[in-house]
């Protein structure tokens, strides 16, 4: 067997369309991540992005399209059935309703138990572990909403791995946090090592962690690629309407962003 | 502390709290004699017959058996699914104001109840009117707040608050129309004494629908109780966690309006309850619903078995609807939770 297989696609999205009051939002959006990579949805503000991965998590149903996970069309799997395959790192918190660290990763097993199972020793073990894998086992007894930042996202992470799902989708995972927690969340992520879809607006960010990135706008993807072949000068300009210089980043050797203040942008 | 040592004691509690209430009122009576009397009543397989109460004198007994003792339970299963109801109403608006009297779900029951009370309506459903009355009355007021409250799929708890209080405010209306253009006066009086909330002059046929209601609305919750979690923890989180969230608050909704509806039918619109347990229990024990739920049950019931103690003493000889105690009550605790939790009322985001 060392024959090299091309990888098998895990997700593939085929013109998918949603409008709200007859403004599109997506048109004809299509894409694929393939097996065991980490993939990368960049675009301004309201190009679609959240709203394309809400149609994959299925919150949003798609007007028009196919969207295929390891080839079953997530749109006709039951909602529970759906959630044991794709698990998804939100920007939600329970707001007002106090829960431990360890009952938020608990959540994760909803989907893997009917109205009448009890939590087995299994279950335990599968909490605990994802939350050691994340670095929160000291943690398991606090109270979420004590919790930093990063400590949150660390444990929505692990709630995610507890759902023991093969696919993985995260919106936007680094708002709102430090440098150092930004880094750290998708290291952690990435070292998981399980198919992930990212939304992400910090474009130095994608650079350095995804394996292949999409830049959509306006619904649509404009193109796609390694991150060399994708955040080029010229997409920054057309799709952010930037200004940027790209350099390789001595480091990773993966392309670096510096963008120009607006008034040396005047271009064309 | 354990769940299951909290719930030993809890339990422990209502017992104690039962005896004791029982034996509280213008006739003193000995605690053991409530016991004595409860087993030469009710003890299974022809034991009750070995429990001799003859040396208690017959009005002690009637006065336990036939009207105390009915009494203290309903105000027990009532505190009991009010909190409940509180709690399930909580987690279908992802809010810990919402409860049936504050969100105007009791005073569509009410309305529901006073129709066949005093204008004979529904008289089709027979024996069973009042309740199922009841219960439509708390659907519709349940789902109209659902519905009104919702701006571009979420609910804010400002808009929450203000649909629930108009709402209440229409129910309001029309029960006192239907009240005033009753004809009876005797009716009139009884229904303004049921609507302020009461549990006096119960009897045991009074207990029935309130326990089985509790029974099965407390059951098909706790079977549900990881899908709550999950409601909470995040409206889009739930679908990510194999809720079908349309399906799971409909069935929510149907079972807060059964126990409502319910409750109200025999009792009026009792409020708060549903407010100050659940938020009482989640400080102490966290907001996982499947100690909640249980928890909120019995303090919900011990919490009202001591109200109504109260709704006996305070005026005494006279009555007070026990209701009046619970909003004297809980108004203030509201209160107190929107002054310390301005961000439950403002919205905290998503």
């Amino acid at each position: 067997m060392t024959q090299v297989a091309t990888p098998s696609v895990a997700l593939l999205a085929k013109d998918v369309s949603w409008s709200v009051d007859k403004r599109a939002i997506l048109s004809s959006l299509g894409l694929d991540v393939r097996q065991g990579e980490f993939a990368g949805i960049i675009g301004p503000n309201g190009s679609g992005k959240s709203t394309f991965l809400r149609t994959v998590y299925r919150v949003l149903k798609p007007d028009a399209g196919l969207i295929t996970l390891d080839g079953d069309d997530v749109w006709k799997l039951s909602t529970r059935n759906a959630a044991r395959r794709t698990a998804a790192v939100l920007q939600e918190t329970p707001g007002d309703f106090e829960f431990s660290a360890e009952e938020m990763v608990f959540m994760g097993r909803t989907p893997h138990k009917g109205p009448l199972d009890r939590e087995t020793a299994e279950d335990h073990r599968i909490v605990a572990d994802s939350l050691a894998r994340v670095g929160m086992a000291d943690f398991a007894d606090r109270s979420f909403s004590t919790l930093s930042g990063g400590e949150k996202q660390r444990v929505l992470v692990a709630r995610a791995l507890a759902q023991q799902a093969r696919f993985m989708i995260l919106d936007e995972p680094t708002n709102h946090l430090d440098i150092r927690y930004q880094l750290e969340i998708l290291e952690l992520v990435k070292g998981l090592r399980v198919t992930t879809l990212a939304a992400l607006h910090d474009l130095n960010l994608a650079s350095a962690y995804c394996d292949r990135i999409y830049a959509i706008d306006a619904g649509k993807v404009v193109t796609s690629g390694t991150p060399q072949e994708v955040l080029t000068p010229e997409l920054l300009r057309r799709v952010f309407g930037v200004g940027a210089s790209v350099q390789p980043d001595p480091m990773t050797d993966r392309p670096h962003l510096t963008f120009f203040p607006l008034a040396h942008s005047q271009f064309g | 502390m354990t769940l299951a040592a909290s719930l030993l004691a809890l339990a422990g509690v209502l017992l104690v709290s039962i005896t004791t209430s029982v034996t509280i009122g213008p006739v003193k009576i000995e605690p053991l004699n409530v016991w004595r009397i409860v087993g030469h009543h009710a003890l299974p397989f022809g034991l009750s017959a070995g429990v001799d109460i003859t040396d208690i004198p017959k009005a002690q007994q009637n006065i336990i058996w036939l009207i105390r003792m009915p009494r203290v339970l309903l105000a027990a299963v009532i505190g009991a699914a009010l909190a409940v109801v509180g709690v399930a109403m909580q987690a279908m608006v992802r809010n810990p104001i919402a409860e049936p009297y504050i969100l105007g779900v009791s005073s569509g029951a009410a309305v529901g109840a006073v129709l066949v009370i005093l204008w004979g309506w529904f008289k089709f459903w027979g024996g069973n009117a009042l309740s199922f009355a009841a219960f439509l009355g708390g659907l519709i007021s349940f789902a109209l707040v659902f519905v009104l409250s919702q701006k571009g799929g979420r609910i804010t708890p400002l808009r929450l608050i203000l649909v629930g209080i108009a709402v209440s405010q229409i129910g309001g209306a029309i029960t006192s129309f239907v009240t005033f253009r009753a004809r009876n006066q005797e009716g009139i009086q009884n229904a303004l004494f049921w609507l302020a909330g009461s549990v006096a002059g119960a009897k045991w046929e009074h207990l029935r629908l309130p326990a089985l209601a509790l029974l099965v609305g407390l059951g098909i919750l706790l079977l549900q109780a990881r899908a709550m979690n999950a409601l909470v923890a995040g409206e889009e989180t739930a679908v990510t966690l194999g809720i079908n969230t349309t399906r799971f608050r409909a069935m929510l909704m149907v079972v807060s309006a059964l126990l409502v509806g319910t409750m109200v039918a025999v009792a009026g619109s009792i409020g708060f309850v549903g407010l100050i347990m659940p938020h009482i229990i989640r400080i102490v024990f966290g907001s996982d619903h499947r100690r909640v739920l249980p928890l909120a049950a019995l303090c919900g019931a011990i919490f009202l078995i001591w109200v109504d103690v109260g709704a006996r003493m305070v005026a005494a000889p006279q009555e007070l609807p026990v209701g009046v105690i619970t909003s004297a009550i809980g108004g203030p605790f509201f209160l107190w939770m929107l002054r310390f939790n301005s961000r439950q009322i403002e919205g905290a985001g998503r």
